[in-house]
């Protein structure tokens, strides 16, 4: 085992990213080829990482430690648990897919694409990774630069306002969740004389309730913005639209994650009493209800496919933050797992529709419909991604949502029924937009003769298809692995609250699956 | 002795420069090397600087005065002048190809150069009122004359008027303060005013008139909110090299004499200063950043910019407390660099047919000139406040100062006007990667200009990453509060 293994896997991308720069622009074969084998690499090493991680031992894992800035207590640490290396794990994949997938559809400027291709990477694995919050918000502004550019060069039509309105919005609610770190920071020292951002010292810190929800809501800001939950939301369906599709399966598969992330691993453990506030956690499950519902709702509305599967996203990202509010086992579980579900799913409808997008040039869910006839294997893949998507049994979507819907049931049995309407409707506007395009005849005659998925097409989808089945049949290693964060997570809250105080719904263990 | 020897060095080299134009040489060979001159001037005049601080911490001291109590060499003064001479050297190099251009490449530029950096030189050191007008007023003279150095351009007249007419009024109310302190304590000298003012009356009519005529003097130089209607015009006719160095060299050797008269000096009455910062700070803020939205000049833009970081900058004098001093001169270290680095880009701007003065030449940059974009996006995302960059060192600084003094709101509001400032920084980044090149004509580079733009950028990015040596010697000046 390599010592440093996490240090390595972080910064693999940007050193590749380095070596991409020096090769001469005209070569684009060789541009597609290195991003390939750094990002494969960097796939090997997570996956090494995963075979020497343990779920017996408690806390953080492999942790790598440097004093980087004393002046200001932030150092470089790094370390993982169940529910990071999920996420690193994610990570590594989808961007292996997201980069081979671009072979077709980036034909001009590759360097500059592949190279904020790899930064977003290390990016994304630096959230993830981060255990000290300074590094943390470096990293979680750092992704917003190769989105940007990601975004506004290689995108669609309105790709220029789609990049700015996206980092604008983001940058905004991050500099309130720095506002709300520092919070914590001086807390901290001016308790105990040590001013530091490491978040196993800030987790010793007993704050009052008052200050814990002025530092919660800061923190949401950054978070909601990210994940994104209503109403702050509207950023989403342009910039998922606008992206080209490997900026689409980022963003919906990994960079939406860093929200419920950053709630998982920051708000809950830091600030109990304020996570276990009652009207909080009301709060957060309304809003979590009604972008599980009006996410839904304009899904039915929708006339451009992506547009589409982008706020599906919002409605999915719905059911992950109702999960981490149910504050449960099952609630926690259902949503990490969901979360990686999400990313493996709607990572995959993109590339659908990148597919489709390649042959046709158009999204116009209209300008289709019998396309089954002339892409049968496509329609096939579409149908497992739909149906995965909409939770069905057998699928990793199902796993997700009924552990996620358990644990609200435990909490509320209100939520839980909201909950399944939002289902429902997911249902409606997967099978409804399946339908249109897929089934019925063909009513339009370009469509006729649409070449079926391409090998390289057939390459990206598989393991994404492997990975929707061995979930949805046999779930049980990601829950070996989410057990002890997840119990160390509610232990925290539940232990920092009197038990008196507690509202009569929350209860740590759920049902023994 | 030593005090003096930077200025004496940075004078004699600058009238060289000027004999070399009087003796009738080729205006394009004396311009060389009056240039080679200045670089060798400022070089030898920052050695010596290196000197004095080993001098003093040979002495175990944190200042001394000398010259009969004229100049002083302490923390403050050798960091500014440090900074304002390496700014001068950066200048020389990024306006020869400039210059030359214009076929304005006089040695006579070089000199006003020097002279003007002699002039920042006694801002930054004096610890005398008659010293420190001095060298006030030397250095607005020379950029008087640089701003409207190229004859031929309409706009640079206009900019060197109005900058002048503006500048000497707000010298002469200025100096109506000085002669007021003179009055209260009977010295020139900063301690024994600072004495004076400590043992009048709380709330005496004459300090605080000599307090807002100080201040009004003082913001002007710094392009503060409601003193900053000079800067937009006389930034955006100067020549784009001298734009740049008096946005970074005069605006840090002003901030120097602000440390030295308000925080030092007039320490006592704090209170009758502060709210006009605060305002001044806010307002800055506010204009610099809303009026650059709407810009299409770029060196407009700049100048705006300018006004909004100079707000940030009394945010970090307003806190007050140790890190608050600490991000004000860690700020002015990381502003220099990337204003100046920003500046070289725009100086390889002006081409060959192209002005190079609006949003719109920036075209397609990152096709044309891929190298030069990259590192003019790392500069904007640190005038922006992006991490890694140091601009959002410095900035951090900033806000964490004001938390620690309690001043919750103005730390929000700081943090508000980071995100809006991204917007124009970003028109810029749009034009250069999201538009298609309009013209194929090169960039006017020149071995100096990629050099500045080099070091700028990459200074910009590894203070950014590994700040801790600078926080470091920003941590041991800021200490020293006299």
């Amino acid at each position: 085992m390599p010592p440093h293994l996490l240090t390595l896997i972080l910064f693999l991308p940007v050193a590749g990213m380095f070596v991409l720069l020096a090769l001469p622009s005209s070569k684009q074969k060789f541009h597609f080829i290195w991003a390939n084998i750094v990002s494969l690499s960097t796939l090997l090493l997570s996956m090494v990482l995963a075979s020497q991680f343990s779920t017996a031992r408690e806390g953080f894992q492999f942790v790598d430690r440097v004093s980087w800035i004393p002046s200001i207590g932030a150092q470089y640490l790094i370390g993982i648990d169940g529910i990071s290396l999920l996420m690193v794990l994610l990570t590594t994949l989808i961007t292996a897919l997201a980069i081979f997938c671009s072979y077709r559809s980036i034909t001009s400027r590759t360097k500059l694409y592949y190279a904020m291709l790899l930064l977003l990477e290390t990016g994304v694995l630096g959230v993830f990774l981060s255990l000290d919050l300074f590094l943390f918000y470096l990293f979680w502004d750092l992704v917003l630069i190769p989105m940007y550019f990601i975004i506004g060069i290689y995108g669609g039509e309105r790709r220029s306002y789609a990049a700015i309105k996206f980092f604008l919005y983001t940058l905004l609610g991050s500099v309130f969740m720095l506002l709300g770190f520092l919070a914590l920071y001086f807390a901290y020292g001016s308790r105990t004389g040590d001013y530091t951002f490491d978040i196993e010292k800030l987790l010793t810190l007993n704050l009052s309730p008052g200050m814990e929800q002025w530092i919660f809501f800061a923190l949401f800001l950054g978070f909601a913005v990210k994940i994104p939950m209503f109403p702050f939301h509207t950023w989403l369906p342009d910039a998922h639209t606008e992206a080209p599709t490997a900026g689409s399966v980022l963003l919906a598969g990994l960079l939406l994650k860093m929200g419920t992330y950053g709630f998982l691993r920051f708000s809950l453990p830091l600030l109990p009493k304020a996570s276990t506030q009652p009207w909080i956690v009301h709060l957060m499950v309304t809003l979590s209800l009604i972008a599980i519902i009006y996410g839904a709702l304009v899904c039915l509305t929708q006339r451009d496919w992506k547009r589409l599967i982008a706020y599906s996203s919002v409605s999915h990202l719905g059911f992950c933050t109702l999960g981490i509010f149910a504050l449960n086992v099952h609630g926690l579980e259902g949503s990490v797992i969901q979360q990686v579900n999400h990313g493996i799913t709607t990572g995959l409808l993109f590339l659908i529709v990148g597919f489709i997008y390649e042959r046709r040039h158009t999204r116009e869910i209209s300008e289709f419909g019998g396309l089954a006839r002339s892409m049968p294997l496509y329609a096939t893949v579409f149908a497992i991604a739909v149906f995965a998507s909409a939770g069905l049994p057998l699928l990793n979507g199902f796993i997700g949502e009924f552990t996620i819907l358990s644990g609200a049931f435990g909490a509320n049995r209100a939520w839980a029924v909201v909950g399944v309407i939002g289902l429902i409707l997911g249902a409606a506007y997967l099978l409804w937009l399946y339908q249109r395009t897929m089934l019925g005849s063909v009513r339009h005659e370009e469509n006729r003769n649409l070449r079926d998925l391409l090998w390289d097409e057939r390459l990206v989808v598989a393991p994404l298809l492997v990975l929707i089945f061995f979930i949805g049949l046999y779930p049980t290693p990601l829950f070996n692995v989410l057990d002890r964060p997840v119990k160390q997570i509610l232990g925290r809250i539940h232990t920092s609250v009197q038990p008196a105080a507690l509202p009569q719904s929350l209860s740590i263990d759920g049902d023994q699956r | 002795m030593l005090a003096l020897l930077p200025a004496i060095v940075l004078v004699l080299f600058g009238c060289v420069a000027i004999f070399l134009d009087v003796t009738g040489r080729k205006m394009e060979r004396s311009g060389k090397q009056a240039m080679i001159f200045g670089l060798a001037g400022t070089a030898l005049a920052l050695l010596f600087v290196f000197r004095q601080n080993s001098f003093l911490g040979s002495l175990k001291l944190d200042h001394v005065v000398t010259c009969q109590g004229a100049v002083t060499i302490d923390g403050l003064g050798l960091l500014t002048n440090a900074i304002t001479l390496g700014a001068t050297a950066i200048f020389l190099l990024i306006s020869y190809k400039f210059l030359v251009l214009h076929r304005e490449n006089n040695a006579a530029f070089y000199a006003l150069a020097l002279f003007a950096e002699t002039g920042m030189y006694f801002m930054a050191t004096s610890s005398e009122l008659v010293t420190l007008f001095l060298g006030i007023e030397l250095t607005s003279i020379c950029f008087y004359v640089m701003v409207g150095f190229t004859r031929a351009d309409r706009r640079a007249n206009e900019a060197a008027v109005k900058y002048l007419l503006l500048g000497a009024v707000s010298s002469g109310i200025f100096l109506y303060g000085f002669s007021l302190l003179y009055g209260i304590a009977g010295s020139t000298e900063l301690n024994a005013i600072a004495q004076a003012v400590s043992h009048r009356a709380p709330h005496d009519p004459i300090v605080i008139l000599a307090v807002v005529t100080i201040c009004t003097g003082l913001l002007f130089k710094i392009s503060g909110v409601p003193f900053h209607m000079w800067a937009p015009d006389a930034y955006d006719g100067a020549p784009t090299p001298v734009a740049g160095y008096l946005s970074v060299a005069s605006k840090v050797a002003a901030f120097a004499v602000i440390m030295r008269l308000l925080v030092f000096t007039l320490e006592p009455v704090r209170f009758i200063w502060m709210p006009i910062l605060i305002v001044v700070a806010v307002l800055s803020m506010s204009v610099g950043t809303i009026a650059a939205l709407s810009q299409e000049r770029l060196k407009r833009l700049f100048a705006y910019s300018a006004i909004a970081h100079a707000g940030y900058v009394l945010l970090g004098i307003i806190a007050g407390n140790r890190t608050g001093i600490q991000g004000v001169y860690l700020y002015l270290i990381v502003y220099a660099l990337m204003t100046l680095g920003a500046f070289t880009v725009l100086v390889s701007l002006s081409r060959r047919g192209i002005a190079g003065e609006k949003l719109s030449d920036l075209r397609g940059l990152a096709a044309t000139h891929p190298v030069h974009a990259a590192m003019f996006v790392i500069l904007l995302l640190s005038l922006a406040g992006i991490p890694p960059t140091a601009g959002f060192l410095g900035k951090y600084y900033i806000l964490l100062a004001l938390i620690e003094t309690g001043h919750y709101i103005l730390a929000g509001i700081a943090s508000a006007y980071v995100v809006v400032s991204l917007y124009f920084y970003f028109r810029l980044v749009r034009e250069m990667y999201l538009r298609d090149a309009e013209t194929t004509e090169p960039l006017a580079t020149s071995f100096g200009t990629r050099l500045a733009l080099g070091a700028t950028s990459a200074l910009t990015l590894l203070i950014g990453i590994f700040p801790e040596p600078v926080l470091r010697m920003g941590f041991q000046l800021a200490g020293v509060g006299r």
